[in-house]
């Protein structure tokens, strides 16, 4: 293991590298462009024995790792924001066909206007495309979520999308700290992908063909149903590497950090650093951090908010027409049967790269305590 | 915690410089983290760009408000962007220049402690080109303490290790600002 100090976006490709991907289907988008410019320079300078495909659009970036994902290679690729969303559909067909693929997405403003910074819009209106996704706090999450990503994605249990979010600028353009693992002990953890179901012409198949009524609602009904059955695995996955690695994150799913105290921030990402050292100023605020979004952790979730007094959801999204941010409506959703429930409150802020400062996170707590239901708009600063 | 704000022209380097600090001060044994000032960057035009360094891992992900030192790399900024914006009560000004700490106050026109180099002349007598950002990096160190100057050396060398002549070049150049920094 080698410390050093990188950008978030190098660690990334750092990671991928160790993870032996195949084929990369990569098109450049702020602010996840210095992931691909690392990783084609790896491919480029033989450092990395992949197929890096430049393609024209993300749309066909998607579609070129869909194809090589389903044929049984491992793939990669990485985008942000309007790149996202020119992926939509393909990234239906990709979980409709249980395809085992990871993507980094460097979180970003969906236009219009056009906005290049960060904020969870992008991820969060890709809520019910069926792919698990991560949001993780410093470079050295992304690099771990990434090794497990793969394991958890190729596992026969799960044969499922991945995407783990990494917010843009706040992470992707930051220098810090990161332990880049040994590429020995990345191959022992992360076998070769034998994709049990790939396209092979001496035993043909087909994925995703056309589906009558009655197959297509029993296939939707299983995958619904299956999505919610990764979270076990997913902690499995979360602790056989902190075995090998000697690094965890709460108990891979979600991350509770002083929640022993009656009023808690619960979010997501690279935000948790700043609350966690709001929470070191304080001794009435903890922190429960979701570090899987998809399938949301409502187990986990409930367990951690029992008897508090109030929580506070902090997002940097919106869930439109639903007058409040979307992973409040989860929460209300997790904690809706719940005897003494704490009172929940909203606050919506970072969009567009706004800053959420500690301060700020003091005076909503301040206002909020003693609230219930309230949709709170943090000031926007930056 | 230190922070420290790096302020510069599209292209001279503050970004890298913000990048190289961290590495040294890595080195040192320190944690850091460095990052730009969020946004598009144009050649020319003021950038910023920002260091953390501590005793121990640094989660604060928020902007630097409120930094301990500030270092100017583009004299011409001084009229162009407040650089003392936010800068704390008792932190330091460290500026590329040919004029006196005491003209510099009196242009910034507040009572912080400046220190000055003339580190564009030092840089094209050694480097053969203006470039001023590493060579900042041994002003820094002399002025502040924060980082020694041997770890910056190192980090340079790290840095540029693709290129050892430019590399070599720079840690000379920071050697010679640190040494004539006033």
């Amino acid at each position: 293991m080698v410390k050093k100090i990188l950008e978030a976006s190098h660690a990334v490709a750092e990671a991928v590298k160790l993870c032996r991907p195949q084929v990369l289907g990569m098109y450049p988008i702020t602010p996840s462009t210095h992931i691909p410019e690392r990783l084609s320079e790896f491919v480029n300078n033989g450092e990395m024995d992949a197929k890096l495909i430049r393609v024209e659009a993300e749309f066909s970036a998607i579609s070129s790792i869909v194809g090589a994902s389903a044929a049984g290679s491992r793939v990669f690729t990485a985008t942000s924001s309007q790149g996202l969303a020119l992926m939509n559909e393909v990234l239906y067909a990709a979980s409709g066909m249980r395809l085992p693929i990871v993507m980094v997405v460097a979180n970003r403003a969906l236009s219009a206007p056009i906005n290049i910074w960060n904020d969870w819009q992008d991820a969060i209106s890709e809520r019910e495309n069926g792919w698990i996704q991560f949001f993780v706090e410093s470079s050295q999450e992304a690099v771990d979520t990434i090794i497990q990503a793969y394991k958890i994605a190729e596992d026969e249990r799960v044969y499922n999308p991945v995407i783990v979010n990494i917010d843009g600028f706040y992470l992707t353009h930051v220098y810090e700290p990161v332990d880049i693992p040994d590429q020995e002990q990345v191959d022992n953890f992360l076998p070769p992908l034998n994709y049990k179901y790939k396209l092979d012409p001496t035993n043909p198949k087909t994925h995703g063909p056309f589906a009558y009524p009655v197959p297509y609602a029993k296939l939707k009904k299983r995958n619904f149903e299956d999505f919610h059955s990764f979270t076990p695995i997913i902690k499995e996955v979360h602790d056989d590497f902190a075995k090998e690695f000697g690094r965890s994150y709460g108990d891979g799913v979600i991350e509770e950090y002083k929640n022993d105290r009656p009023y808690v921030i619960l979010t997501m990402g690279s935000l948790s650093g700043t609350v966690k050292e709001f929470v070191d100023s304080r001794d009435d605020v903890g922190l429960v951090r979701l570090r899987q979004y998809r399938p949301f952790p409502f187990e986990e979730v409930r367990n951690a908010l029992e008897g508090k007094e109030m929580v506070l959801v902090v997002e940097k999204d919106v869930a439109f027409g639903s007058r409040s941010g979307a992973v409040f409506l989860d929460l209300r959703n997790a904690l809706f049967d719940m005897k003494d429930k704490p009172r929940i409150n909203n606050g919506i802020g970072g969009v567009g790269g706004t800053d959420i400062t500690r301060e700020d996170l003091g005076k909503a707590i301040d206002e909020l305590k003693n609230k219930d239901g309230e949709i709170y708009w943090f000031e926007m600063r930056g | 915690m230190k922070e420290i704000r790096w302020h510069g022209r599209g292209g001279q380097g503050a970004v890298t410089a913000a990048e190289v600090l961290a590495i040294a001060a890595f080195k040192d044994g320190k944690f850091s983290q460095a990052f730009p000032h969020f946004g598009v960057e144009r050649r020319g035009a003021p950038v910023m760009a920002f260091t953390r360094i501590d005793d121990k891992f640094i989660r604060l992900r928020e902007h630097v408000y409120n930094p301990d030192y500030v270092v100017v790399l583009d004299p011409t900024l001084i009229s162009a962007v407040d650089v003392t914006q936010g800068l704390k009560q008792d932190g330091m000004i460290i500026i590329n220049t040919t004029k006196s700490a005491d003209e510099i106050k009196q242009e910034i026109g507040k009572d912080y402690t400046v220190r000055v180099v003339d580190a564009t002349n030092i840089a094209l007598e050694i480097i053969g080109k203006p470039f001023v950002n590493m060579p900042m990096l041994g002003a820094f160190a002399k002025a502040t303490g924060v980082v020694s100057i041997n770890s910056v050396q190192e980090a340079i060398r790290e840095k540029f290790r693709e290129n050892k002549s430019v590399a070599e070049k720079n840690v000379e150049a920071t050697l010679k600002t640190y040494e004539s920094l006033k």
